[in-house]
C-alpha cells in the first residue's frame, strides 16, 4: 500500500485558490444568497428573543397587567415558527450548497482524470488521487458550506446585538462591549497557537501511520529479527510525542475558551453594575437590564467556536489547493485544435470523420526519455507493414515496454514522428488511434460488473451472441458457462473472484470484440497451469490472425510464432529476423531463447520460479 | 454555573435590599468571580479530558502496536495491511473523539441538568413542571428520529463505496480505458454514482432538515411556554420577577442537553462499531511460549524425526519429515512451489510449530527451548526480506546490539553489497525507501544477508533469498560465506544446480515430503526430480537447436 505525507498546510490565507473556487460555488449563486438571507434571519431572530424577554418584564411584569399577553404569546408563537422554519431552509439550502459544489469538483476532476497523460499516473500514486476526489473534496464542500452558516450567523448575530445595543443605550452599549478589544487580542494570540499545535500534532499523526504500516509489512521480518521490544520502544517514543503534542493542543483551547468566558463575564459584570445603577436611578428600565445582561452572554458565543471555524478553513484550503492542483494539471498530451475540429475529443468523437486504418506503421528517428530519466531510445526506426507480427525480446528496461507506450500514444516522442498508414498519428485525434487499438495487459484489468459487462466493455453496442462469439473464439466460452451464472456471473472487484488466467481469457475476449487493426499484447509471466497456458496460446493466436500487433513476449511459443522478432537492447533493435533465421545467427536472441528454454522447463516441474 | 442565581439575586434585591442596592459592584464582582471559577473548571475539565483521552488514545495505539508484532507468524499471510491501519489509526481516533468530547459533555450535561432541576425545584415547584412540559417529547422525538435516520446514514455509506470502487477502477484500470478509448462511458458511469450519492446526501441532509427544524420549534416553544406563563404567574403575584428570569435562563440549560441527544446517539453508534473493529486485533492469539522455555547453547546440529505440520485450515503440508544434520554442514533444499521447503524452515525458527514427531537442536526439544532464543540463534533471509524505512547502516545494527562499524562493513563484503552501498551518494548512511533510495530486488536480498551475517548465528536460514541474485555474485556469496561461517550449519533453498550441487546434503521434496536425499553425485546418477532439473540446466546449447 501506498502511504503518502501529509502536506505542509499553507499558513497564510491564499486569496486567489478561494477565487478559483468561486467559480464552483457561482452555480449555487441563488442557493447562497439565500442561505445568506435565512442565516442573517436567524441571527436576526436570535437577536429579537432577547428584546421580547424585555418587553414582558417592562410592559406586563412592571406595569402589573395581563392585557395584551396574548397577543405577545401569540407574536412569540410567530417567531418560533418562522425560526423554526428558517432552520429548514438553511439546511436544505446548505444542503444543496455542499451536495452540488461536491458533485460538481468530482465531476470536473474525473474529466480531468480521464484525459491526463500516463506520465501523471506513473508518478502519482492512486491512493494520492483517491484522496483528493474523496475526502479532501467532501472536506471542501462541508466547509464552504456549513462553514459559511456559521460565520454568516456570528456575524449578524454579534453585529445586531451590537447595533441594538448601542441603539438602547449607548453608553451602557459601549460600556459593556469594552472587553472587546481584549478578546479579539487574546483570540489572535491563541488562535494562532491552537492551529500550530494542531498542525504539530497532524503531522506526528501521519509518522504513526507510517509507523503501523511499517510493523505490518515488516512483521515477519521483525519476528525472525526478534526485533518486536524495540520496534514497540520506538513506537512509544511517537505516541508519547502524539500524547505531548495533543494534550499541549489541548491545553491552549483550555485555556482560551474559560478566557472568552470570563472576558465575557467581565462584559455582564459590568452591564450589571452601571445598568443596576442605572434601573435606580430609573434612566433605564428592569428589561433593558435583563436584555443586556442575556446580550453580553450571548455575544461572545460565535467566538467560542472561531477557532474551530477558522481552522476547519484552513485544513480547508489545504484540501481546496490539493484538488486544484488535481483539476489544473494539464494532459501533456492533446490534440490540435484542427484535429479537434475535424476528429472531436475523447468525450465527443466525430468518428463519422475518421479515416479508415490499415494498419501501417513507421517509427522515424524517434528519440525519447522519460521525465527525469535518460534517454531510452535514440534515432529509433522502425518499419512495420499492416498485418505483421512483432515480438519485442529484450531485458527489463531495454525500452521494449517504451516502444508500445509511444506507439499506443500513452507517451508521444521528443523528436522524430510515428507514423501510421503514413501520416503522422498527431494528425489524428487520440480517440480515433485508440479505438482503433487493441490492448491487452500483463496484469488483466476487470471492472466488477458480469462477466459479460466486462467482454462488452470492447463494444459497447455488441448484441449478446456476439459476447459469446467472442468468448467462443479465446476459448472462454466453457469456462464462463461452468461459472455459476454463466455470463451473468459477477467477477468482483478488479475480477478477484477469477483466477489470473481465466481474466486473461476474458480481457481476450474484450479486446477481439473491439475489433482493433493495431493489436498490442502486454504477455504476462504470471504463472498459470499448462493446460490453461495452452488455451491462453491458442487464444492469442486468433487475436493476433490479420492484425498488426506487437507483443512484449515472455513466452517461447508466443515469441516462435511472430512474423518478425526484434531483440531490443538499451532502446536499439539489435536483431531483427523470424525464430529459424536468428537461431542460426546465435546472437543475442540464441543466448535469450536457450535461458528461457530453461527456465520454462524447470518451471513445468518447480512450478513458480523467478517470482 | 453561571450568573443566573446571581441574577436573580440582584433583581431581587433592587426590588428589596437596600443595601445591595448600594452596592450592585458587588454583585458585578461576584459574576466575574463565580466566572473566574467556572473558567478554572473549565481549564480542567478541558485539560483533564484531554490526558485522560489521548491517554487511551496512546495506550490502545501501544496495545495494537505490540499486538500486531506478536501475533502468530500466520495472522499475517492473511492480514489485509489497509484495513488494519484504519483500525489502528481511525478507529482508534473515533475512540478517543468520543472520551473527548462526548462523553464529557455528557457528564456535564447530566450534573447541569440536575443541578439545575434541583435549584428550580426549589424555587417554584409548579413552574418547574412547567419548564419540563415537552422535554419528554423532545427525547422521544430525537431517538426515535435517529433510529429512523440511522438507515438514511447507511445508504450514505453504501453510495460512497460504490463511489470509490468505481473511482478506484478506473484509475487502476486506466489503460483499458484508454486503450478502448471509453472515457465517455466511464464519465457516465461515474456520473451515476456522483449523481446517486448526491442524492442521497441532499435526502439525508432534508431528513435532518426536518429533525433540526421541528426540534428547534419545540424547544424554543418550550422557551416560550416557560417565557408567557412566567409572566402571568408574576404578574398575578405567585413568582418574584427574580425566579422568572432565573427561569428563562435555566430552560437553555435544560433544553441545550437534550438537543444534544441525536448526535451523542449517532456518534455512539459509531464509537462502538469502532470498539468493535479494534476488540478483533486485540483477541487474535498470541505467538508466545505456554510454558517458560530452555535457553541452551546452540551448536547447531539438527534432527528431525517423523514431523508432521498441518495449517489450521486442516491441509497437510509437511508429512514425516525425516533428516539429521551436523553442525556445520551445508544443506540444501530444492521442490517445486507448494512442496513445503519454507514451511520446513519456518517450523525450524519456531514461526509455526510442528504437529508431532519430535525437532531436536543439539538433542533439545526445540519445543521446549524458548521462542524468541531460538530465533536470535538462527538467522533467517526471507525470500522477499523486508527493510526497514531508516538508513541502511540503522537497518544492518538492528541485527545485533552494539555490533561495530568493521564487522558490518565485513558481514557486508561476504554478502557482496559493500561496493553497492558505499557507490550511493550517502553510502551506509543512504535511507531506504519511501523517501529515500529505492534497492532493487537482489540489493534488497543482500542487504538482509548481511543483516543476518552481523547476527553471528550458529544456524543460518536463506528461503530462496538469492533468487534475484546473479549466478556469479551467488557462487561468490556461497564461496565467502564457506570460508568465513565454516562451523555454522546452512539451509539453502534454490533450484539452482550449482547451489546445490555444492551442498553436503540435499533434500528434494515435493507435496511436504522428502523424495530424494543425499549428495549431488548420488542424486544426478538416480531418475527423479533432482537429475531432471540437472539435465535441463546442463542442456548443451547444440542440443536445442537440433
Amino acid at each position: 500500500m501506498t502511504t503518502y505525507q501529509e502536506q505542509e498546510y499553507n499558513k497564510k490565507i491564499d486569496l486567489s485558490l478561494w477565487r478559483k473556487l468561486f467559480k464552483y460555488v457561482m452555480p449555487y449563486k441563488k442557493y447562497m444568497i439565500r442561505l445568506t438571507l435565512v442565516m442573517m434571519a436567524v441571527g436576526g431572530i436570535d437577536v429579537i428573543f432577547p428584546l421580547m424577554t424585555r418587553y414582558a418584564i417592562d410592559n406586563f411584569v412592571i406595569e402589573g397587567k395581563f392585557e395584551g399577553l396574548w397577543i405577545f404569546a401569540a407574536v412569540y408563537g410567530l417567531l418560533v415558527l418562522i425560526q423554526a422554519t428558517n432552520v429548514k431552509l438553511l439546511a436544505l439550502n446548505a444542503g444543496s450548497i455542499e451536495t452540488g459544489v461536491i458533485y460538481d469538483i468530482r465531476r470536473k476532476g474525473f474529466d480531468n482524470l480521464q484525459q491526463l497523460s500516463f506520465s501523471y499516473y506513473d508518478k502519482t500514486p492512486v491512493g494520492w488521487m483517491m484522496a483528493r476526489m474523496t475526502s479532501d473534496v467532501q472536506r471542501l464542500g462541508d466547509t464552504i458550506a456549513w462553514g459559511m452558516v456559521d460565520m454568516v450567523w456570528g456575524f449578524t448575530m454579534m453585529v445586531g446585538i451590537a447595533i441594538v445595543m448601542l441603539f438602547i443605550n449607548f453608553r451602557l452599549a459601549l460600556i459593556s462591549l469594552s472587553v472587546v478589544p481584549l478578546l479579539a487580542i487574546a483570540s489572535v494570540y491563541f488562535q494562532q497557537k491552537i492551529l500550530k499545535a494542531h498542525r504539530r500534532v497532524r503531522k506526528i499523526n501521519s509518522r504513526i501511520t507510517g509507523a503501523f504500516n511499517e510493523g505490518i509489512m515488516g512483521a515477519k521480518t521483525t519476528k525472525t529479527l526478534v526485533r518486536e521490544e524495540e520496534n514497540l520502544k520506538e513506537f512509544k517514543g511517537l505516541t508519547l510525542e502524539m500524547f505531548d503534542s495533543s494534550v499541549r493542543a489541548a491545553m491552549y483551547s483550555a485555556v482560551y475558551l474559560p478566557l472568552v468566558v470570563t472576558l465575557g463575564s467581565i462584559g455582564t459584570g459590568l452591564a450589571m453594575w452601571y445598568g443596576g445603577k442605572a434601573v435606580m436611578l430609573e434612566t433605564i428600565s428592569y428589561g433593558t437590564l435583563v436584555l443586556f445582561i442575556s446580550y453580553t452572554i450571548q455575544f461572545f458565543e460565535p467566538v467560542r467556536d472561531l477557532a474551530r471555524i477558522f481552522s476547519e478553513f484552513q485544513s480547508a484550503q489545504a484540501s481546496a489547493e490539493r484538488i486544484m492542483s488535481l483539476i489544473d494539471t494539464k494532459p501533456e498530451i492533446t490534440d490540435t485544435p484542427e484535429v479537434l475540429e475535424s476528429f472531436g475529443d475523447v468525450f465527443d468523437p466525430k468518428p463519422e470523420n475518421w479515416p479508415e486504418i490499415k494498419g501501417d506503421i513507421t517509427f522515424r528517428d524517434v528519440n525519447f526519455s522519460y521525465k527525469d530519466g535518460e534517454e531510452v531510445l535514440e534515432n529509433f526506426n522502425l518499419e512495420v507493414k499492416a498485418g505483421q507480427s512483432i515480438a519485442l525480446v529484450g531485458e527489463t528496461g531495454s525500452g521494449k515496454s517504451t516502444i508500445v507506450n509511444l506507439l499506443c500514444r500513452f507517451y508521444e516522442p521528443v523528436s522524430g514522428e510515428i507514423l501510421i498508414d503514413g501520416v503522422n498519428y498527431k494528425e489524428r485525434s487520440q480517440a480515433w488511434l485508440q479505438s482503433n487499438l487493441g490492448y491487452v495487459l500483463q496484469t488483466p484489468h476487470l471492472f466488477s460488473g458480469t462477466v459479460k459487462d466486462n467482454i462488452r466493455y470492447g463494444k459497447l453496442d455488441a448484441a449478446d451472441e456476439d459476447i459469446t462469439n467472442a468468448a467462443k473464439m479465446v476459448n472462454a466460452h466453457e469456462f464462463i458457462m461452468k461459472l455459476e451464472k454463466g455470463y451473468e456471473t459477477e467477477v468482483g472487484e478488479g475480477g478477484s473472484r477469477l483466477s489470473t488466467g481465466e481474466k486473461q481469457l476474458i480481457s481476450f475476449a474484450r479486446a477481439i470484440l473491439a475489433d482493433p487493426r493495431i493489436f498490442v499484447l502486454d504477455e504476462a509471466t504470471s504463472s498459470v497451469d499448462t493446460e490453461t497456458e495452452k488455451i491462453i496460446q491458442d487464444a492469442i493466436q486468433k487475436v493476433l490472425k490479420g492484425r498488426t500487433s506487437f507483443i512484449i513476449a515472455h513466452r517461447l511459443s508466443t515469441i516462435r510464432s511472430a512474423d518478425r522478432i526484434l531483440v531490443i537492447s538499451h532502446g536499439k533493435i539489435i536483431e531483427d529476423g523470424n525464430h529459424s533465421k536468428l537461431m542460426r545467427e546465435k546472437g543475442h536472441y540464441y543466448r535469450l531463447y536457450t535461458n528461457q528454454f530453461m527456465e520454462e522447463q524447470e518451471k513445468e516441474i518447480l512450478g513458480r520460479v523467478n517470482e | 454555573m453561571n450568573a443566573p442565581i446571581w441574577v436573580m439575586n440582584i433583581i431581587e434585591s433592587i426590588g428589596g435590599q437596600d443595601t445591595l442596592r448600594q452596592n450592585i459592584w458587588m454583585c458585578s464582582i461576584a459574576v466575574v468571580l463565580l466566572s473566574l471559577i467556572n473558567g478554572i473548571f473549565t481549564y480542567y475539565k478541558g485539560k483533564w479530558s484531554a490526558v485522560a483521552s489521548e491517554s487511551i488514545a496512546q495506550n490502545m495505539k501501544d496495545t495494537l502496536y505490540d499486538k500486531l508484532q506478536n501475533v502468530r507468524y500466520d495472522y499475517y499471510v492473511k492480514a489485509e495491511t489497509g484495513d488494519l491501519i484504519q483500525r489502528c489509526t481511525s478507529d482508534v481516533d473515533t475512540v478517543r473523539r468520543f472520551l473527548a468530547i462526548q462523553l464529557v459533555e455528557v457528564g456535564r450535561a447530566v450534573f447541569m441538568l440536575g443541578m439545575a432541576i434541583a435549584i428550580m425545584f426549589s424555587l417554584d415547584v409548579r413552574m418547574t413542571l412547567v419548564s419540563m412540559s415537552i422535554i419528554p417529547g423532545i427525547f422521544l422525538f430525537s431517538t426515535l428520529y435517529y433510529m429512523k435516520v440511522k438507515e438514511s446514514f447507511l445508504e450514505c455509506d453504501e453510495s460512497e463505496g460504490q463511489l470509490t470502487t468505481v473511482l478506484q477502477e478506473n484509475l487502476t484500470g486506466m489503460r483499458v480505458v484508454r486503450a478502448f478509448a471509453r472515457q465517455p462511458y466511464e464519465r457516465d458511469k461515474f456520473d451515476e454514482v456522483n449523481r446517486d450519492f448526491r442524492g442521497k446526501v441532499s435526502n439525508l441532509i432534508s431528513l435532518l432538515a426536518w429533525y433540526w427544524s421541528f426540534s428547534d420549534f419545540l424547544s424554543m416553544l418550550q422557551m416560550g411556554i416557560v417565557l408567557v406563563s412566567g409572566v402571568y404567574w408574576t404578574v398575578s403575584g405567585h413568582m418574584t420577577l427574580g425566579t422568572l428570569v432565573v427561569f428563562t435562563t435555566y430552560e437553555g440549560m435544560l433544553l441545550w442537553p437534550v438537543r444534544l441527544m441525536g448526535r451523542i446517539l449517532t456518534d455512539m453508534g459509531k464509537t462502538s462499531v469502532a470498539l468493535g473493529r479494534i476488540k478483533e486485533i486485540l483477541d487474535e492469539p498470541l505467538d508466545k511460549d505456554e510454558k517458560e522455555g530452555l535457553k541452551p547453547e546452540i551448536q547447531g546440529n539438527i534432527e528431525f524425526q517423523h514431523v508432521n505440520f498441518k495449517y489450521e485450515n486442516g491441509k497437510e503440508v509437511l508429512k514425516d519429515i525425516t533428516f539429521k544434520v551436523k553442525k556445520g554442514q551445508t544443506v540444501a533444499i530444492l521442490g517445486p512451489t507448494g512442496s513445503g521447503k519454507s514451511t520446513l524452515m519456518h517450523l525450524l525458527h519456531r514461526l509455526y510449530d510442528y504437529d508431532s514427531g519430535s525437532i531436536k537442536i543439539d538433542g533439545i526439544e526445540l519445543r521446549d527451548i524458548d521462542k524468541k532464543w531460538i530465533r536470535e540463534k538462527i538467522g533467517i533471509v526471507l525470500q522477499e526480506p523486508f527493510l526497514y524505512s531508516k538508513t541502511i547502516k540503522e537497518n544492518l545494527k538492528m541485527a545485533k546490539k552494539g555490533v561495530d562499524e568493521d564487522r558490518i562493513y565485513q558481514s557486508a563484503r561476504i554478502a557482496h553489497v559493500h561496493d553497492v552501498i558505499t557507490s550511493f551518494e550517502k553510502g551506509y548512511d543512504t535511507l531506504v525507501g519511501e523517501r529515500g533510495v529505492t534497492l532493487s530486488g537482489g540489493q534488497k536480498q543482500r542487504v538482509a544477508i548481511t543483516r543476518a551475517l552481523i547476527k553471528d548465528c550458529p544456524i543460518l536460514i536463506f528461503d530462496d533469498s538469492l533468487s534475484a541474485v546473479d549466478t556469479e555474485t551467488d557462487a561468490a556469496i556461497r564461496k565467502a560465506l564457506k570460508e568465513r561461517k565454516k562451523d555454522v550449519t546452512t539451509f539453502i533453498i534454490s533450484h539452482r544446480i550449482n547451489t546445490l550441487s555444492e551442498a553436503d546434503m540435499i533434500l528434494v521434496m515435493e507435496e511436504g515430503r522428502i523424495i530424494e536425499i543425499g549428495k549431488h553425485e548420488t542424486l544426478v546418477n538416480k531418475p527423479g526430480l533432482y537429475r531432471r532439473i540437472w539435465e535441463i540446466q546442463n542442456t548443451k546449447e547444440d542440443d536445442l537447436t537440433a
